[in-house]
């Protein structure tokens, strides 16, 4: 691995790599059983200069900011590498958005080149906000012959003629504008400064090394914060391969495993719950005999697994499992939304460590992790070096906000002080979720303190944001909440958006209302849907600037009792 | 060559089948994230079913944001 102490910037970093491990296999891309690249470093370094240099000749210099909206894929990485070598600040973006919040998010960024792929640049390019972003140069991946663009150039053909110039940047400039939420009108663009990335580098690799030879399954979207870390940035400072997947269909996940050898691999708690479901369907359908055989392995292999992870003998004594996970997987990590702990120790019994962690956005990638010394499937683990973590004003029961602080937290909010001092206090970083720690100094989390939920598939929801889908909903006044804000429990799973009304005057929750509801509810997409109706009989509580109070609201509503305030859909 | 209607009932007479649902208990508007209880992977497999029914490739991108058997019905008319 490279001596991350002595560099300022990605993009120093990387240039560096791209030498050090010519030779090595860098890059594989595969879209469904179809491999469609296969780079070594050298030739990622021969894709990516050209790109970088035709950036300079468009004009595109020092914090100037690009952004890439794209499905995992080599072009991302190839694409993000041109930026930072240019010494652009990179805005990735998920393309999960609508268009309308993508440009919404480009306006914000006042991002000056965008990179996309061409069924996204379809549906962008007619988008209505197209006109409100500063967006001069789009560059469109895999577009068929002869498409129209309309002001958009080819990806494969923006192609510059010699060398380009590499522009150094310093540790504390801005490399990335991540957004963590806010496409509901209040952005919340994490500026991650390059230090942040180093060192959360320096953190996570000394926990979980990678090397040349090592191969790790990309299946999340780079933008998402655990990949670009993990499946970009982490494994090119040692050398190692990283393996794109451009579907997330199980079938095609399960089989890349024993396809290409996987070392490693990031996933949401939602595809390691298929996994599991597909194994346990597997082992449900051994003959009796088999299966009585099978129970005993495992009971083995959790005995000599107790204290830590084995991986040579489990390999050994569940074999079949192992080499349908291709037999050099080492660990899978778990990460954006929490994970059952049942899930976790499913995948240790048979052998196979789950690193199950805990992060946010604004503190780079991770928090904290599992060790796996011992494996502890109740906990998120145990902060990575560097890191410090409080929990603040802590109960009887010593739960509390959990407050870090570290070289991994944000610069602040882009263009928002005010959050930013909010959400960053005398250094540290208030996360609003709540926990505390065992004697073991292992953190367990137990619910929210902030008006939001994460899913299983590591999406998180903030009401304000979706609360523009019912605007004009023939009520008197409206406020989406998520339930657990309302009514603390002390969970993290099962969490659910409920919409709180205060109708008119004599005026029923009639037919007509709920399918006003359900059908705007149904524009959403499915991972953002309400689930429940709560009714109010008063006004609500609203500040001098008529902004709804939503922390007094919840308290009023709190008093209500759940199970009967709630109503279904 | 199929007509949409066509392709939309055997969308519909597919899920039923893949879901085990007594026949005609789907429709066309029916959000199928909501009336079948299911999260996304559970919607790409049922999609690899009809993919393989219908001799087509969707990729997961066209079937982006799409919840209704209607939207879905008019994705793959649309690659056959």
């Amino acid at each position: 691995m490279l001596d991350l102490s002595q560099y300022q910037s990605i993009g120093a970093t990387l240039k560096d790599a791209l030498d050090h491990f010519a030779g090595e296999l860098c890059l594989f891309e595969a879209d469904r059983e179809r491999e469609k690249e296969r780079l070594t470093y050298r030739e990622f370094k021969e894709r990516a200069l050209p790109v970088a240099k035709a950036l300079q000749d468009a004009g595109f210099s020092a914090g100037d900011r690009a952004s890439i909206i794209m499905t995992n894929q080599s072009k991302w990485l190839i694409s993000a590498y041109a930026i930072f070598f240019a010494g652009g600040v990179l805005v990735p973006l998920d393309y999960k958005l609508t268009p309308d919040e993508h440009w919404q998010l480009l306006k914000h960024s006042s991002a000056t080149v965008l990179i996309t792929e061409y069924p996204i640049w379809r549906q962008l390019s007619v988008s209505v906000r197209r006109s409100a972003a500063n967006v001069q140069t789009v560059l469109v991946t895999e577009a068929p012959p002869n498409s129209g663009l309309s002001s958009a150039q080819r990806w494969e053909e923006f192609r510059g003629a010699g060398e380009p110039a590499f522009v150094a940047r310093t540790r504390r400039d801005t490399a990335c504008i991540v957004y963590s939420s806010g496409t509901g009108g209040r952005p919340k663009g994490c500026m991650m400064t390059h230090e942040n990335y180093l060192e959360q580098c320096v953190a996570l690799t000394s926990i979980y090394p990678f090397w040349p030879g090592v191969r790790y399954l990309s299946i999340l979207p780079t933008n998402h914060a655990i990949d670009f870390m993990v499946g970009f940035f982490g494994p090119f400072t040692c050398g190692a391969a990283v393996v794109h997947l451009r579907t997330l269909r199980p079938e095609y996940v399960r089989e890349a495993f024993p396809k290409y050898k996987i070392t490693y691999v990031s996933l949401v708690p939602l595809v390691l719950k298929n996994l599991q479901k597909g194994l346990q369907a597997r082992f449900d359908a051994l003959p009796t005999g088999k299966r009585r055989i099978f129970n005993t392995l495992v009971a083995i292999n959790k005995a000599v697994t107790k204290n830590h992870a084995r991986l040579g003998i489990s390999r050994v004594l569940l074999k079949q499992v192992h080499e349908a996970f291709g037999g050099e997987l080492r660990t899978i990590i778990v990460g954006g939304a929490f994970t059952e702990p049942q899930t976790l120790q499913f995948f240790y019994d048979l052998g196979i460590p789950v690193a199950n962690g805990y992060g946010l956005t604004e503190a780079g990638t991770a928090i904290t992790v599992n060790d796996l010394k011992p494996f502890r499937a109740d906990t998120v683990g145990k902060p990575l070096p560097g890191m410090e973590v409080r929990i603040l004003n802590p109960d009887g029961d010593g739960i509390g906000e959990v407050a870090i602080r570290g070289k991994t937290v944000m610069a602040g909010y882009l263009n928002d002080p005010e959050l930013t001092a909010e959400t960053i206090v005398d250094g540290w970083l208030m996360t609003g979720d709540l926990g505390k720690f065992d004697g073991h100094r292992h953190l367990q989390l137990s619910g929210r303190k902030k008006n939001m939920i994460v899913t299983e598939e590591g999406k998180n929801i903030y009401p304000e944001d979706i609360e523009s889908v019912f605007e004009g909903l023939p009520v008197k006044e409206f406020c989406i909440f998520a339930a657990n804000y309302i009514w603390p429990k002390q969970t993290m799973t099962g969490e659910e958006l409920v919409l709180v009304i205060h109708l008119e005057t004599g005026q029923p929750l009639s037919d007509d209302l709920r399918r006003e509801i359900n059908t705007r509810n149904q524009r959403l997409l499915n991972y953002k849907r309400i689930h429940g109706i709560v009714l109010l009989e008063e006004d609500f509580p609203r500040t001098a600037s008529l902004k709804i109070r939503r922390n007094v609201l919840a308290e009023q509503l709190g008093k209500l009792d759940r199970s009967s305030a709630v109503l279904p859909l | 060559m199929r007509t949409l209607e066509q392709t939309t009932q055997e969308v519909l007479d597919l899920a039923v089948k893949h879901f085990q649902l007594p026949a005609g208990s789907l429709a066309p508007e029916d959000d199928f994230f909501k009336k079948l209880g299911i999260d996304s992977l559970q919607t790409l497999e049922m999609l690899s079913r009809l993919e393989n029914y219908f001799g087509i490739e969707l990729p997961d991108y066209e079937v982006q944001g799409v919840s209704d058997f209607k939207t879905l019905a008019e994705r793959i008319q649309s690659r056959l």
